[in-house]
């Protein structure tokens, strides 16, 4: 075919002779996995301190960063209102923070337009570290020292999830775009 | 990646005009959240209903982890108990003979109590549990200490019910949903619980200080009486718990008392009962405001 044509199969991405993109899925796998990301905390071991990292966020985060203008930036209100529904932060507490984070990242982009990934996790890292802290202040109880310290070992898993999830994110990506075969 | 396009919005009005509005919904959007998150401070139960109906909704799934979760830990601990099996089964045969005694021991203890309750004219009726179910999941990504039981209204569970372990207290009702309900820990910040010495009637407070570690607040200040590896039961003051339940063992002491671990770690649990509350008119009463009670 290509010896024919050679740009018939130019578009690595685009559509093909037989087979093509699953609007569903493309639609879909962002939203439905970051919704299944605040779910997931709930699951594990009931523990006596927090120790999970906030998953649905972090997994906000990463669609953000690896696949940026994918979401909208309005994309914090629903997405937050349904992780306030089973995060056990007090309600709106999402609703709030994740769209902050989004506008927040957006006027970030508009400076440094160009990144590589150390950058973005170096992003990331920040704006889970404030995420946390301004949670463990908005939490509905009177912050102590005590609490605060508890939070270090859920931050550091955080920071360090972020590479394998923007990896299992970027799979998700290249499962979202891909081609089915069609009649 | 580079960001796409899509931000330049070039001569299209449409696209222009798109572009725009995402911002000002995206910010609408942060301050509906600030004020939901102000409205909930002032009243934490506003949208308890969402929370049950949502916590209810996943509860299938939840409570199939939770039997996954139980089933692994057991086939774990089969696993490990045939390692060193001779030396653990004599050593455990010994325990046996000394429980056998203790056993019979309390079982004078018991008898002598009953009489001199007979004699002093209280009587006491064993308490029924108003569900045994599964602690299904927790908040394990927030501050706050919160975890979900398979059980609800349904099932008769109400706010404020005590919840036990075979171990002692986890916590108690906070929200209920038809067919599941939220509980706060013990080790939650806002959790207070009257608890005293199991040995002895040293009153104190425990508190949750947010990292799993309960503060033993003596009432009664002066010089510590507290020593490491002591145990702590609730008192019954308050109302909602039954006395006698035990709650914590001294760890660290302070100058106003201790830190202690739970002796029910929500970590090491798994079936639960849900407790009607012991005095509900005294809990009723402690809820009353005074200036309420003062204007009737």
């Amino acid at each position: 075919m290509e010896r024919i044509d050679p740009r018939a199969r130019s578009d690595a991405y685009g559509n093909r002779i037989n087979r093509s993109h699953s609007t569903f899925l493309a639609t879909v796998v962002p939203w439905g996995s970051i919704l299944l990301a605040s779910i997931l905390p709930l699951f594990p071991i009931a523990s006596a301190l927090p120790l999970l990292p906030p998953l649905g966020f972090l997994m906000l985060l990463g669609w953000r960063l690896v696949r940026p203008g994918l979401l909208p930036v309005w994309a914090g209100i629903p997405l937050g209102l349904f992780d306030d529904l089973f995060s056990g932060q007090p309600f709106g507490f999402a609703i709030m923070t994740w769209s902050l984070a989004l506008i927040g990242i957006e006027i970030l982009e508009g400076r440094l337009p160009w990144r590589a990934f150390w950058q973005d996790w170096f992003t990331a890292g920040i704006v889970v570290g404030v995420y946390l802290i301004v949670g463990w202040l908005l939490s509905g109880a009177i912050p102590n020292i005590h609490s605060l310290i508890a939070l270090v070992p859920q931050l550091v898993l955080s920071i360090l999830l972020f590479p394998i999830l923007s990896r299992i994110i970027a799979r998700l990506d290249r499962f979202r775009l891909h081609r089915w075969r069609t009649i | 990646m580079a960001p796409t396009g899509q931000r330049r919005s070039g001569y299209s009005r449409r696209a222009q005009y798109n572009l725009f509005t995402g911002y000002i919904i995206a910010g609408i959007g942060a301050l509906i959240g600030a004020v939901l998150l102000v409205l909930s401070f002032f009243q934490p139960q506003l949208f308890g209903g969402l929370r049950g109906a949502a916590a209810d909704g996943v509860s299938p799934a939840t409570e199939t982890s939770a039997t996954v979760r139980t089933g692994s830990k057991g086939i774990w601990d089969s696993i490990s108990g045939y390692y060193r099996a001779g030396s653990k089964n004599a050593e455990l045969k010994r325990e046996m003979e000394i429980a056998r005694i203790r056993l019979a021991e309390a079982q004078a203890v018991e008898q002598e109590n009953l009489r001199l309750k007979a004699l002093l004219g209280l009587r006491e009726e064993d308490v029924e549990p108003v569900a045994v179910t599964r602690l299904v999941g927790s908040t394990a990504s927030s501050t706050r200490r919160f975890a979900y039981v398979g059980a609800g209204t349904d099932q008769g569970v109400e706010v404020g019910m005590p919840i036990r372990s075979p171990r002692g207290v986890v916590g108690r009702v906070l929200e209920t949903g038809s067919d599941s309900a939220r509980i706060l820990l013990l080790t939650d910040t806002e959790s207070v619980l009257p608890v005293r010495r199991a040995r002895d009637e040293v009153v104190a407070f425990a508190e949750g200080r947010g990292d799993g570690l309960l503060r033993i607040r003596l009432i009664n200040l002066g010089i510590n009486p507290l020593e490491k590896g002591d145990l702590f039961v609730t008192s019954g003051a308050g109302g909602y718990y039954r006395p006698g339940a035990a709650v914590a063992i001294l760890v660290e002491k302070t100058d106003d008392g201790g830190l202690a671990r739970m002796v029910s770690d929500p970590a090491a649990t798994d079936f639960v009962s849900i407790d009607p509350i012991f005095e509900p008119e005294a809990a009723l009463a402690v809820d009353t405001p005074t200036e309420t009670e003062l204007s009737d």
